[in-house]
């Protein structure tokens, strides 16, 4: 019925998870959604905070953007409504990006319903989860490696996972530091920039798997 | 001492005034005085004052003594391997004892490599190992004290022991200008900017080699770097040795107990009679290292104890739920693991480093359990390493401030469960 599920890619589940936590971490081998990963790393609470809600938010765009790629944007995918030559990935960045911001809105109240010390603590970086280059990369991630429907929850939900373990890390890490004598011009961005380079390098452990 | 202590005293004049000719230099200078004699001044009236006999200094120097086996075993082991492997040669007639090239301590000795035999291995072994003390010295410690003259600091002991780490992990062929290139990587970026001794994220030591790692990957693994001769690039003229890690580390290897013992002996691989980096073969050596740590009390024992029962814990575990028809190293005995490879090296000198390290107690069990676990995982699942063990301690490292932030928040919840029940 949908001719883009006839190229699925067929990695096991476990396999898409091991792969989107450590060898290919949204964070530490793509350096995506750094900006609020420098921001708020700066307490282990908070970021453990903004982790779960980054881990929720992929757990539920990559999802729904698999399904909006594949009943309505992509090549053919409209053939269930009687249109087989449609052809509406053109309209993918900004399809994903709405349903992106309408599911972080969601997660916004909730916070803020339920954790307001949480909302206060992040700030304005929670909305800024809308245009975090992680969650789009994760949902053009899934587009670009065919995964199926399973797939794309596991990996929603490794590559948000994965993203939250490098902030947690680097907030212990710069918690660690914060009485350490760096040199003026690096404190700050500069120092978490190095550190997040060489913590990149440990990553290596993993790739290769 | 006399004529040493009075040559001090007049070069304090140079320095030790604020204004005089060469006080911007201090640290440099104070860092010479202390190391020949026990700084004379004495405390302020005020202010908190710790003492213990054991300062950095001294403990930095109970760790290098902990690494004199390892050292000299590596001087050893290093001319040993050269002449093994050519004789190999000669007797495989690949090569003749005529076209033998002594290097620059051998010839000044002027040593016949006909017969070689102990005063001939230890030549060699000084041969190579020299030159990468003095660069691994030279360079960190150069790095250090215009780091120090910047900081306006005293210069601290910490890189004594990272010195003579990184000549004993690095393969004894290493080119000596990849080597400076690494200590200056690490030392810079790994320890200076984050405010030095004391303060590093990362192991020093191991940064070098993971740099050295990625950056000159065909001077760092593969069979051919293990033992050095006398070429241009410190090789032997087709002359390649895998390491036993490297030798069970096909897939089609399905008993690798047995093809391990193809090539050597239990005691081989104990005692060290294996290529390798310099200093990590000796298993006998590294004990005797680790029992003076932890006599001493340097070392952590739960690092180590945790680590050498997460190593063999996994590779167990792992056993049990192997598929059929896998090989390569998840095929050794679980105890195996520990004689093959640098991790106990690795756990002994580099898990235990206190800076890199967590510092509560249930963390550094966590730690070492982590780094035994991480590394059977690559060498086992990983093709592309054959040794796992530098990478998970950097790992590690860049974990061990979430474990200490976990068991303490751990730590805070049950104390207040405790009081609330009271």
């Amino acid at each position: 019925m949908i001719p883009i599920l006839a190229f699925v890619n067929d990695e096991p589940l476990v396999g898409v998870f091991l792969k989107s936590v450590f060898v290919e971490n949204i964070l530490l081998s793509f350096f995506l959604g750094m900006c609020s990963y420098l921001a708020v790393s700066k307490r282990v609470d908070s970021s453990v905070g903004l982790g779960i809600a980054v881990i929720f938010v992929q757990l539920l765009t990559v999802p729904m953007n698999w399904a909006l790629q594949n009943f309505i944007l992509g090549e053919g995918a409209l053939a269930w409504a009687g249109m087989p030559d449609s052809d509406f990935s053109y309209l993918q960045f900004v399809t994903f990006i709405a349903s992106i911001a309408a599911v972080v809105q969601v997660v916004e109240m909730a916070v803020d319903k339920f954790s307001p010390k949480l909302y206060a603590a992040l700030g304005i970086f929670l909305p800024l989860i809308a245009v975090n280059c992680a969650i789009l990369g994760g949902s053009l991630f899934m587009v670009e490696r065919k995964y199926g429907f399973a797939q794309s929850v596991v990996y929603g939900f490794g590559s948000g996972f994965g993203w939250a373990l490098a902030i947690v890390s680097m907030a212990a890490i710069r918690w660690k530091m914060r009485t350490a004598n760096v040199p003026a011009p690096l404190r700050g961005l500069g120092i978490t920039f190095i550190t997040t380079g060489l913590v990149a390098m440990a990553f290596m452990t993993f790739s290769g798997i | 001492m006399k004529f040493l202590r009075n040559g001090v005293e007049k070069l304090r004049k140079l320095y030790h005034a604020p204004g005089s000719r060469f006080h911007k230099l201090w640290p440099a200078f104070d860092a010479f005085e202390t190391f020949l004699f026990a700084p004379s001044h004495t405390a302020p009236k005020h202010g908190p004052h710790v003492r213990d006999y054991v300062d950095l200094k001294r403990a930095m120097n109970t760790v290098i003594i902990a690494m004199l086996p390892c050292l000299l075993w590596a001087i050893w082991n290093t001319g040993q391997q050269h002449f093994l492997a050519w004789q190999g040669l000669v007797d495989a007639g690949k090569a003749t004892h005529d076209a033998y090239v002594a290097g620059w301590l051998q010839s000044l000795l002027g040593m016949d490599s006909v017969s070689p035999g102990a005063p001939e291995y230890v030549a060699f072994g000084l041969q190579r190992m020299l030159p990468l003390l003095i660069v691994s010295y030279g360079v960190g410690l150069g790095i250090e004290v215009v780091f120090s003259i910047l900081r306006k600091e005293e210069v601290s002991e910490g890189y004594l022991v990272s010195g003579m780490l990184i000549a004993l992990i690095v393969p004894a062929s290493i080119p000596l200008w990849q080597l400076a290139f690494g200590v200056a990587f690490a030392v810079v970026l790994g320890k200076e900017v984050f405010g030095g001794t004391g303060m590093n994220v990362f192991n020093p030591a191991m940064l070098v080699r993971a740099f050295l790692f990625f950056a000159f990957a065909a001077q760092m693994s593969g069979d051919a770097v293990w033992v050095a001769g006398n070429n241009a690039s410190h090789l032997i003229d087709g002359f390649s040795s895998p390491t036993p890690l490297a030798i069970v580390k096909s897939n089609e290897v399905l008993d690798a107990t047995a093809e391990l013992a193809k090539h050597h002996s239990t005691a081989d691989l104990f005692f060290g009679n294996v290529s390798g980096s310099a200093g990590e073969m000796s298993k006998f050596c590294v004990l005797l290292g680790a029992a003076w740590l932890l006599l001493s009390g340097i070392g952590s024992w739960r690092t180590m104890l945790g680590g050498v029962l997460g190593l063999v814990g996994s590779a167990f575990l792992l056993q049990l739920f192997l598929p059929a028809g896998f090989g390569g190293p998840a095929t050794l005995m679980p105890f195996e693991h520990l004689l093959v490879g640098g991790f106990l090296f690795g756990i002994v000198f580099m898990a235990t480093d206190p800076v890199s390290s967590p510092e509560t107690v249930t963390g550094q069990w966590i730690y070492g359990a982590l780094i035994g676990f991480v590394t059977i995982l690559v060498r086992t699942v990983n093709p592309a390493y054959p040794e796992g063990t530098m990478l998970s301690i950097l790992l590690l490292n860049a974990f061990a401030p979430t474990i200490d932030h976990f068991v303490v928040a751990a730590n805070i919840r049950r104390r207040k469960v405790r009081l609330e029940r009271q």
